[in-house]
């Protein structure tokens, strides 16, 4: 695996040209994992949900060197290889969250200028905190951890596997796709907000103003490009000319030219269908396609264009009405999309949410889609709306072993995690869980002991984004 | 059952009628558009309905795999696996359908705010100042809602409607999910008193305001501010027992002076008095302690609402008999070391340890609807199945005392009935007819009218 890997990643660095992320970054060279042996696994006899080819029963699922390596019945284990008997019980790929600011330390807003792609989400990850475990106790295995939405165009994105307590070179898998976020409509002209004493407003203050950052943006951006093909060309002239200076590096239109170059995904949040489609109409006069409409409440309202575009959905499953927005918001949105044709993906933009993002697929079954269709905007979707399609999303032979054991079928309330696999790690195993607490809660008591403080009071919901509960919203720009 | 003896007929007969009428027998009126302002659509009359062959959960007994259930001028008139049909009945064929008594949420801001950010004109559930018994819920709330609709069509048909903020914050509603005023939806104009103790140094609790507390400063000052607060609400609670013991004497005695009318004294006495209950906001373990000191102290009925320790606090409000209104199923972990599923398992060990509750989505309007997937994560994590639906139909009633109403398929209760196409509780069930005070409610919501408007575009 560690060659081909290798292999891999060479191949990518050669094609990519310029690295602009030194470690662990997405689409350029990337240190190895250290190889590390984990044992095969061989799970028995599941309900086998693959995604990509139907449910099937009664079926054995194994992993070896973090690879799936055969789906069927009555396999046999090999040597060394840990065998989970999955009777009764249900076998998912691992969900991917397309939305989700978790694993990032601090701030994950830049907002002080109205373009900020210089700025990367990856150089400020935490690759032990406490959400990622949670969200893998609800069966999840990759998130895109997004910059906020604070500002027309944000920082650059990056696609995760949750193989949390890891270090983060393990966790960045190499073959994503670098990603971008935009944003538009009122978090970023903060309408709803009010002004402190002394504070004056912000550019752009109207979706006109968003606009014409955005096309003031790729205007230059297009020039900058010029400007290193044409010292390319030169150079590749033979006799290459030796009175050449190369163009002056730009952090800020790099990404923006990689966008156009089709080699970095635009992820665009946004509320309201007339915002979307001013993003589509400018990414077409620039030559990009949008990857990813992010929200998108109003999608419903121009499935047609967002199709016609190429662009696809990361959706919340029913969240409305938390603000003006949000009023035309219905749970019937993704339903619409896909009967569109339209790649459609649930997302939890939250801490909390991302944990149950089971049963806000199933709600969308309730609604109008079928249950293969809802199983994808949780699993394979987001995997090509990340670029990591080939890798996961789905359970086939040649793909990494993210998987979710769950006790029932994954679209009841009642279900509940029982393993997440991660690259053929279990990363989250309930009966461990359970076993762990008591020495835990033991080893807690023995340092409060130790502590002259008394025990920090609990915290409130922390880091929960997206929509807010009840009348008390979050004004967080997530 | 004596008003069906015009018409005595088999469940067989029943069942035959409805075979051959269908569904389509029941004649709902059509949907309204979707505007700002009106968007539930209108519904039907109390009349004579009777669902046939359906999978009956009572609650309040074993499931009847295939009954009749019959509704009569807005209350349940019959249930079982043979009943007489009553004379004229609309019948629908429940065949392959579930009926539940309808979910109530004890927890709510219904109808007391549409858009919480940015269009504050749409908020109403949390007064100005610290002290405000006499605000209640009925006054501000908006029977054209959107989410009243969009909360019933999920199986929700009542709640209990609460203001929030400062230290008395006002009084709970009782309302069905529809009516085209808010004395229509009415079933309990008061029917608590929300009461947040003042935290040292904190704000007040619920949906917004947070008058409690004070604020700022240092620890010493928190304190006298929080004592001062406190000592205010005290005397509240004297001033409103003096008032009644006053008014009590001069109704025995018209000699003795009458006291000068005062609309919050009157409105703190049937709380003060114990006639009804007080419902205190209260998260920490230390919180809910406080709580139940000062109702003691103080001789209130409290029910401790959030209450996301409550299990830290179970052994007292156990011998209290204190129920809990809790709301904290899907909130995170406070402590990063604290177990994942410590919030999702709490109402189970909450069941085990004895202590009354209901559970309830804590939120204020727009996602009141997912209470029975939080119910059913309760049960995922240890709550029975069977107390995750009573969590959140039957508990709830017997905690507002309204369970002679509502919580259960009993004759003689309130016709507040779902019909769905599977378990109540689950993501995927739909709702296939609904009744609310024994009318038949249209389906339609301000989300099926702009989905139905945009659908076909191609």
């Amino acid at each position: 695996m560690t060659t081909t890997r290798l292999a891999r990643t060479a191949a990518l660095a050669l094609a990519m040209g310029s690295a602009s992320l030194p470690l662990a970054a997405q689409g350029a060279p990337a240190a190895a994992p250290a190889a590390r042996r984990i044992a095969p696994m061989l799970i028995k006899n599941g309900t086998v949900i693959t995604v990509t080819n139907g449910t099937q029963q009664n079926t054995d699922v194994l992993v070896e060197n973090g690879r799936i390596t055969r789906i069927g019945r009555n396999l046999t284990a090999p040597a060394g290889a840990e065998t989970y008997d999955a009777t009764g019980k249900f076998v998912m790929p691992g969900i991917i969250d397309p939305h989700s600011h978790m694993m990032a330390d601090g701030s994950i807003n830049e907002g002080s200028l109205s373009v900020t792609s210089m700025v990367r989400i990856a150089d400020i990850l935490n690759p032990t905190a406490a959400g990622g475990y949670r969200a893998l106790a609800g069966g999840v295995t990759m998130i895109n951890i997004l910059h906020g939405s604070a500002n027309t165009i944000g920082g650059q994105s990056v696609t995760m596997k949750l193989k949390v307590g890891r270090p983060i070179s393990e966790m960045l898998p190499p073959t994503a796709k670098p990603g971008i976020k935009f944003a538009l409509g009122e978090n970023v002209t903060r309408k709803s907000s009010n002004l402190q004493p002394g504070q004056v407003r912000r550019y752009p203050f109207t979706r006109m103003g968003q606009e014409e950052v955005i096309r003031d943006a790729f205007t230059r951006a297009r020039t900058y490009k010029q400007q290193w093909d044409d010292y390319r060309a030169a150079m590749a002239r033979r006799p290459a000319p030796t009175n050449l200076v190369a163009p002056r590096r730009d952090l800020e239109l790099e990404p923006l030219v990689e966008i156009v170059e089709g080699k970095r995904f635009v992820h665009a949040h946004g509320y309201r269908a007339d915002e979307h489609n001013m993003l589509l109409e400018l990414a077409k006069e620039f030559g990009f396609t949008v990857r990813t409409l992010q929200h998108a409440l109003e999608a419903y309202k121009i499935g047609p264009e967002i199709k016609a575009a190429g662009a696809s959905v990361s959706i919340f499953a029913d969240s409305w009405s938390y603000k003006i927005e949000a009023y035309d918001a219905i749970p019937y949105n993704g339903v619409i999309t896909v009967r569109n044709g339209v790649t459609t993906t649930v997302n939890s933009d939250s801490d909390e949410r991302i944990r149950r993002l089971n049963i806000d697929a199933a709600k969308l079954v309730r609604y109008g889609l079928t249950e293969d269709e809802a199983l994808r905007t949780i699993t394979i979707n987001g995997a090509w709306q990340l670029g990591m399609e080939d890798r996961t999303g789905s359970l086939e032979a040649g793909k990494d072993a993210d998987i979710g054991i769950w006790n029932a079928h994954p679209f009841s309330v009642y279900a509940r995690v029982e393993r997440t696999i991660v690259d053929g790690e279990t990363m989250f195993d309930r009966q461990q869980d359970l076993a762990r607490r008591a020495a835990l809660a033991a080893e807690r008591a023995e340092l409060e002991k130790a502590e002259p403080n008394t025990a920090p009071a609990a915290r409130g919901q922390g880091g929960a984004g997206g929509p807010p509960r009840g009348g008390n919203p979050n004004g967080g720009i997530r | 059952m004596h008003r069906f003896n015009e018409m005595a007929a088999s469940v067989a007969a029943a069942a035959r009628k409805g075979a051959a009428l269908g569904a389509a027998v029941l004649l709902l009126p059509a949907a309204a558009q979707a505007q700002l302002g009106s968007p539930n659509p209108n519904w039907g009359e109390q009349g004579t309905f009777a669902i046939t062959n359906a999978r009956i959960v009572p609650v309040s007994g074993p499931v009847i795999e295939r009954g009749t259930i019959v509704i009569t001028r807005g209350k349940i008139a019959a249930v079982g696996t043979t009943v007489p049909m009553p004379l004229g009945a609309q019948v629908i064929d429940g065949t392959g359908l579930s009926v539940y008594p309808g979910m109530m949420d004890a927890g709510t801001a219904m109808g007391l705010n549409e858009i919480p950010q940015g269009a504050t004109p749409t908020v109403d559930n949390a007064e100005v100042g610290s002290f405000n018994p006499n605000a209640i819920a009925y006054y501000a709330m908006n029977p054209h809602s959107a989410h009243i609709g969009v909360t019933r069509v999920l199986g929700i048909t009542h709640v209990v409607s609460s203001p929030s903020g400062g230290i008395v914050s006002g009084q709970a509603t009782i309302a069905n999910l529809g009516g085209w005023t808010s004395a229509a939806m009415t079933v309990q104009k008061t029917a608590a008193l929300v009461i947040t103790l003042p935290r040292a140094g904190g704000g007040g609790f619920g949906f917004g305001g947070g008058g409690g507390g004070g604020g700022g400063g240092n620890n010493a000052d928190a304190a006298r501010t929080r004592e001062k607060q406190l000592d205010s609400l005290k005397a509240l609670i004297a001033d409103a027992r003096a008032y009644a013991k006053a008014m009590d004497a001069h109704a025995k005695d018209n000699s003795l002076p009458r006291p000068q009318p005062d609309v919050k004294l009157a409105a703190m006495v049937p709380y003060v008095n114990g006639t009804l209950q007080v419902i205190m906001p209260a998260d920490r373990a230390v919180d809910i302690r406080a709580a139940l000191d000062f109702a003691q102290e103080q001789g209130l009925k409290p029910i401790i609402s959030g209450a996301r320790e409550a299990l830290a606090v179970a052994d007292r409000l156990k011998s209290m008999n204190v129920p809990v209104l809790y709301s904290h199923v899907r909130t995170l972990p406070g402590r990063e070391d604290d177990p994942f599923d410590i919030n999702y398992s709490a109402p189970g060990q909450l069941a085990a340890a004895g202590v009354r509750f209901a559970i309830t989505a804590g939120d204020g309007g727009a996602e009141v609807r997912d209470l029975p997937h939080i119910a059913g994560m309760a049960a995922a994590y240890g709550l029975s199945q069977d107390d995750a639906l009573k969590s959140v139909t039957l508990w709830p009633a017997q905690i507002f005392n309204v369970a002679d109403k509502f919580g259960t398929i009993e004759v003689g209760k309130v016709a507040n009935i779902v019909v769905t196409t599977g378990d109540l509780l689950e993501a995927r069930s739909e709702t296939k007819y609904l009744f609310i005070d024994g009318r038949p409610v249209p389906l339609d919501t301000r989300h099926t009218t702009l989905y139905n408007t945009h659908k076909d575009r191609r």
